[in-house]
């Protein structure tokens, strides 16, 4: 079973600007033509808008404090495009097309929600990079993305763990101990559901110990389907993110 | 998507005698699991948006935060009332719609970026004055985003759309191919012509930097929006005409990756090279950064 599963991964060329997986770049039409958003930067705004949801997505709350490290472009010109604004929306869980966006700052003093902004050192992973803390009560997330261009980001890390994906669908993300038959557990079920698995990507941080499995999936997972998955042996934590839906 | 280049998919049409458009909207469904109805309404909630974009350029306040630009398109639209535009009065047209739109963009409106939204009034500015011109059906045009779509998905697979990766060659650039290829085929024009518009396209584009001063996406990318709509119209024309890109549109798209890719920090979005150098474009981000933190002291001490 579990070759069976590993055949899903593909190994696709690298991209010789980010050394990002190509499979990670565009994959839809509307990552051309689109999205709809308010200015000024699909990069900067856009881009740095989805970041952030997928950042309290993960964290699974609105968090209270956010520590955020910008890299290279990110860095140098936040300020002119917006790009704090918009990473702050994100973590407000707005939409990109929400027209409250350049009052962002003032919507997160209204929830309480403190932010830190660090100058990170050299260009990250990618030119428009960001490194998103977060913390809500004893809750912590940490991802480290990149707007890769026309609002499309590239998330290289979720938690510590090296795994990849790119927002565009609904996703799951799961933290496990590594054990035999858990990944086979997981596709199982999600197989048994019906749910197509699009992308998978696994990263442990040695062996029998914790590890994360993401998924990307072609249709979004119900509630239920979420409960069984923590049920399964070895299951620590099942989170979902998902930009697909409106906020 | 079962097309990777430019050359495959004039290839899929050929072979299935279809539009590029019309290949684009069934890939994408397919890829999706979105039916082709849903995909649609999608693209035509898109082409509203960017059809108020216009006239919200055209007729509301486009003074970006900033206060550096802004009111443009107005200017050009208003001289066409009075003067004969040297360009002919349709090409003057396109060039003060792209201007409006990304002028409405600056001042943090409501855009779609196509593909970015640096670059979002060059699409708008090409369809919004041919559709008055030609008297074509909002539909039409929906089918021409999809066109657009399916260049710029190649594009970016291939090289880049993004001004930090590759330049503004990657963000005008690629609207302008996008737009010129989009045309000829709502012209009437084969998918092997339209491919064609693209090559001519990008090639009038290569090398060029992203260099925004104080890194605000408005001096030049405005003005770039404005007249890639004017180089658009003319590639498509050439296209329509039987001039043919004799390096093929896919290997014009390698180089745009190679040029990208030699290109220096300073000319990708960073605002420290290039126009954002200038003595003028370091004299205007030196105002803006003193009056940034003027109004951050005001703040704390009321
Ligand atoms: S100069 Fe840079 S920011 Fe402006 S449109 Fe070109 S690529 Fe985009």
């Amino acid at each position: 079973m579990l070759c069976r599963i590993l055949t899903f991964v593909q190994f696709p060329d690298v991209n010789i600007y980010t050394g990002a997986w190509k499979s990670l770049r565009f994959k839809n039409v509307f990552s051309i033509i689109g999205p709809s958003m308010v200015g000024p930067s699909s990069s900067h705004t856009a881009g740095a808008v989805r970041i952030g949801r997928v950042a309290r997505q993960l964290l699974g709350c609105q968090p209270e404090k956010a520590q955020m490290t910008l890299f290279g472009s990110f860095a140098e010109t936040y300020w002119g495009h917006g790009t704090d604004l918009a990473l702050t929306a994100g973590l407000l869980n707005f939409d990109t097309d929400d027209e409250r966006i350049p009052e962002a700052d003032i919507e997160a003093e209204k929830v309480g929600m403190v932010m830190e902004w660090i100058q990170g050192k050299g260009n990250g992973p990618h030119p428009n990079s960001v490194k998103i803390m977060l913390t809500a009560g004893e809750r912590k997330a940490e991802i480290v993305a990149a707007s890769i261009g026309g609002g499309t980001i590239a998330v290289y890390s979720l938690n510590g763990f090296d795994v990849q994906i790119t927002g565009e669908y609904p996703t799951i993300a799961v933290t496990h101990s590594d054990s035999q038959g858990v990944l086979a557990n997981m596709t199982s079920l999600l197989s048994c559901e019906g749910i197509n698995i699009g992308y998978m990507d696994v990263d442990r941080k040695g062996r029998s110990e914790a590890a994360m499995t993401v998924f990307e999936l072609d249709t979004a997972p119900t509630g239920s389907l979420i409960e069984e998955m923590l049920r399964l042996p070895h299951i620590l934590e099942v989170t979902m993110i998902d930009l697909t839906q409106r906020s | 998507m079962r097309f990777e280049t430019l050359e495959q998919l004039a290839d899929i049409c050929l072979k299935e005698n279809k539009t590029i458009a019309q290949v684009m909207l069934e890939d994408q469904a397919k890829e999706t699991g979105v039916p082709v109805d849903e995909v649609f309404r999608q693209m035509a909630e898109y082409y509203q948006v960017m059809k108020e974009a216009v006239q919200k350029g055209l007729t509301g306040n486009t003074k970006s935060r900033s206060g550096l630009t802004g009111g443009d398109a107005k200017k050009v639209a208003d001289y066409m009332q009075h003067s004969e535009a040297s360009l002919g009065g349709p090409s003057a047209k396109a060039m003060a719609y792209a201007l409006a739109v990304s002028e409405v963009n600056a001042s943090m409106g409501r855009i779609i970026a196509t593909p970015t939204a640096g670059s979002c009034g060059i699409i708008p500015g090409v369809f919004v004055s041919s559709q008055e011109r030609f008297g074509w059906e909002d539909d039409k045009l929906v089918n021409g985003l999809f066109t657009a779509g399916a260049i710029g998905y190649v594009i970016a697979n291939n090289a880049s759309i993004s001004g930090a990766e590759g330049g503004c060659q990657a963000e005008v650039g690629s609207a302008i191919g996008m737009a010129a290829g989009a045309m000829v085929e709502l012209r009437g024009g084969s998918p092997q012509q339209a491919v064609h518009a693209v090559g001519l396209a990008l090639k009038n584009c290569l090398g060029l930097i992203c260099d925004p001063v104080a890194g605000l996406v408005e001096i030049p990318c405005i003005v770039r929006n404005g007249l890639g709509a004017v180089t658009a119209l003319a590639a498509a024309d050439m296209a329509l005409a039987g001039v043919g890109s004799v390096i093929p549109a896919d290997e014009v798209i390698g180089v745009m990756l190679e040029v990208g890719s030699a290109m220096p920090t300073k000319h990708r979005e960073t605002g420290k090279g290039g126009l954002a150098a200038t003595p003028t474009g370091r004299k205007l981000t030196k105002e803006l950064v003193e009056q940034r933190r003027r109004k951050a002291k005001e703040a704390k001490q009321p």
